[in-house]
């Protein structure tokens, strides 16, 4: 399983929040080729299970496989789809996007735009809202009723494409880079003993307010947690120290919804094993699976690594590859040593 | 029949750097008209005469060029700077895929994510200097060597067919360049009673620029145009002309901004659709401008505009229904094939 491929399949697959079926399906394939158990659970939150040496502790690292998009609010006059948010949304990103309706079947559509031939002056400096915008899909209205129910989900239509350098583009790179970090992480883990099991668990509808990991972490009580998700990416216009350079590895985040002891012991291991990483301070627990795992049931030690991605929440979102594999590698050995450190540092 | 349209629409050919789709119609016309030739500027000429003396000469054109972008600058951590070439609104160019230059390189125009934006960034448009396109390029040097400064841009975007519809991008003007081709395209057994010159224009986007120059080149007795055209049956609030509507058959302009149609050559296709039972309908708005506007005046020549409807033209993907593309050329090929009407 070439990473690249994966990284295709995985961004390309539709998901979103609370319509995650077809993601989870793909990767609980991926995981019943690198775990000894993997299983979807009634919220199609995927987990798979790789035993340890001794079984003496529990670590469950999550990344979310939802991704943000829409659902059909109204079929109006002439077919044409009005749209309600799931996730977070710029409104100047949807004009003019290709989107496919999963209901029945694919159906394509277009979010609707005027030309600047019938355009009336001053439209020009304006921002049409979510409440104005519609999705076309070309079809006579029967036909749009015969095949969209209200309901039904909306994504981007996304094709991952390759850059120059290592980066690839594509929409739901957040967070299915997270997704990628974990089989890469199952992968090294063939080779490399640990004592504890780990649970990789890809977790739905964090998008909409981390509800999978709350469920799951639940679940599976561990004694450690890791969350993968992405990061800002720099970007022109947004200052150097709010994002992470690409190329440089993962973030590794500070601050109160992460355990000091155990970040310590990841960066240290990091420059033990020349594993490129970058730090990211995040003042407030909020915006990742962490947020709820730190709290999920008795209480989770939780650790972060996030992949930056630049354009997060547009349909270009685009990463370094080699952060990916570089994070995993990290994650790989902090699985090799979390049985010590959590003597250590969590007792 | 959609497939010289497929081929068209996804070939390249932003304002002045038309080669790739010029070459494609070049292809596909060769082997049915006399002669094919260019002019310095870019136009191509296709020469179909049909052998009897005096025969009326019809000028075809449709334009080879489309709206897209030019890159202007490279910044030194490798993004880079573009104007739009033609009709862009910049709203529509935030979060976008491009590809450019001959090669087809692949960039992206992003934007800051949500998170970092406060609530009143919402309210205004993202403006063209805050764009960029990210080519993956690590620094100016890298990205310059790909794409120098000057390269021309436009929307990666995949013709796709869904039922009786068809997406793609530069339907303005290549559904025009295909429906010419495809009345050049004729089999053995027919022929026009006309001379015919089909010209693909260069240059239509910035201004009519290659059409200026072929009227005294072709000295035709007619001129007809080909246009995919906006299609305004769409949801607006207090809009009060469709302009075309999709599905309603070829749109006939009687005016614009550039021409008045031709009443004789208008009354000819009316008449031929009403007897053919083709469905048409007349445009119902009188912006934008066409090649017939710098083509009429030369010399006075009779000249009309007949354009496909297309939702979302000077976007990354139109819509367009097969029907209206077929009816087109049903009404245009039995026009001229009864030319004599006309006269």
């Amino acid at each position: 399983m070439k990473t690249e491929d994966m990284l295709k399949a995985l961004t390309e697959a539709p998901g979103i929040s609370g319509a995650e079926d077809d993601v989870a399906h793909l990767l609980r394939n991926y995981f019943a080729r690198l775990t000894d158990e993997a299983a979807i659970d009634k919220f199609q939150n995927v987990i798979g299970v790789k035993k340890g040496r001794t079984s003496g502790g529990k670590l469950m690292m999550a990344a979310h496989i939802d991704q943000i998009g829409f659902i059909v609010k109204t079929i109006d006059k002439g077919g044409f789809l009005r749209l309600a948010a799931v996730g977070g949304h710029d409104p100047r990103v949807l004009p003019g996007q290709s989107v496919v309706i999963t209901g029945r079947e694919q159906i394509r559509g277009i979010i609707g735009t005027t030309p600047p031939h019938l355009q009336k002056p001053g439209d020009a400096s304006k921002v049409t809202s979510l409440d104005d915008l519609y999705v076309d899909t070309g079809l006579e209205e029967e036909m749009v009723k015969k095949k969209i129910r209200i309901g039904d989900p909306i994504l981007f239509d996304n094709v991952c494409t390759r850059l120059q350098g290592g980066l690839y583009t594509a929409a739901a790179m957040d967070n299915r880079a997270g997704v990628l970090v974990l089989l890469e992480t199952l992968k090294i883990l063939e080779k490399m003993k640990h004592d504890w099991d780990i649970y990789m668990v890809g977790t739905v509808q964090e998008e909409v307010g981390t509800r999978g990991a709350a469920m799951t972490a639940y679940e599976i009580s561990p004694d450690v947690g890791v969350a993968i998700d992405v990061t800002f990416g720099d970007f022109p216009g947004i200052p150097e120290r709010d994002t992470a350079k690409l190329g440089k590895g993962g973030a590794i985040a500070v601050g109160p919804n992460f355990h000091p002891g155990l970040t310590e012991r990841l960066m240290k291991l990091a420059e033990e094993w020349e594993v490129p990483f970058q730090k990211e301070f995040i003042p407030r627990p909020g915006g990742t699976d962490a947020v709820s795992m730190q709290i999920a049931a008795r209480g989770v030690p939780m650790v972060q690594v996030s992949i930056p991605l630049r354009y997060m929440h547009t349909t270009v979102e685009t990463l370094d590859v080699k952060d990916i594999k570089r994070s995993a590698r990290l994650l790989a050995l902090f699985s090799a040593h979390i049985e010590q450190a959590h003597r250590e540092v969590v007792g | 029949m959609i497939q010289i349209l497929e081929k068209y629409s996804n070939a390249c050919g932003v304002s002045g750097h038309e080669d790739d789709i010029r070459s494609r119609i070049e292809e596909n016309v060769r082997d049915h008209v006399e002669s094919l030739s260019r002019d310095f500027m870019g136009n191509l000429y296709a020469f179909k005469p049909c052998g009897i003396q005096n025969a009326p000469h019809i000028l075809l054109v449709a334009h080879m060029d489309e709206v897209g972008l030019m890159i202007n600058s490279v910044e030194s951590n490798g993004m880079l700077r573009f104007v739009p070439v033609g009709g862009l609104d910049p709203r529509l160019l935030v979060s976008k895929r491009v590809i450019l230059g001959k090669e087809r390189i692949p960039g992206v125009i992003g934007a800051k994510p949500i998170h970092l934006q406060s609530r009143d960034e919402w309210k205004s448009p993202i403006p063209l200097s805050g764009l960029y396109i990210d080519i993956g390029a690590s620094d100016e040097k890298e990205a310059a060597a790909k794409v120098p400064p000057g390269t021309t841009g436009t929307f990666q975007t995949r013709f796709e067919a869904q039922e009786d519809v068809v997406f793609g991008k530069a339907f303005d003007d290549r559904a025009g360049c295909a429906l010419i081709t495809e009345l050049l395209m004729t089999e053995e057994d027919e022929e026009y009673p006309v001379d015919i010159t089909a010209v693909f224009t260069v240059q239509e986007e910035v201004g009519l620029r290659g059409a200026s120059v072929l009227a005294e080149r072709v000295h035709p007795d007619f001129t007809i145009a080909f246009e995919g055209t906006t299609a305004g049956d769409v949801p607006r609030e207090n809009f009060a002309s469709p302009s075309t509507e999709m599905r309603k058959g070829p749109a006939i302009s009687f005016m614009d901004r550039s021409a008045i149609g031709a009443p004789r050559l208008i009354s000819h296709f009316k008449a031929t659709a009403e007897k053919k039972t083709i469905p048409f309908q007349m445009k119902k708005t009188v912006s934008g401008g066409t090649d017939i506007g710098v083509i009429h005046t030369r010399g006075g020549i009779p000249s009309m505009v007949i354009s496909v409807p297309v939702r979302y033209i000077h976007a990354p993907r139109g819509i367009l229904a097969v029907d209206d593309y077929k009816n087109t050329f049903r009404l245009a090929k039995a026009a001229l094939m009864n030319f004599k009407e006309v006269l």
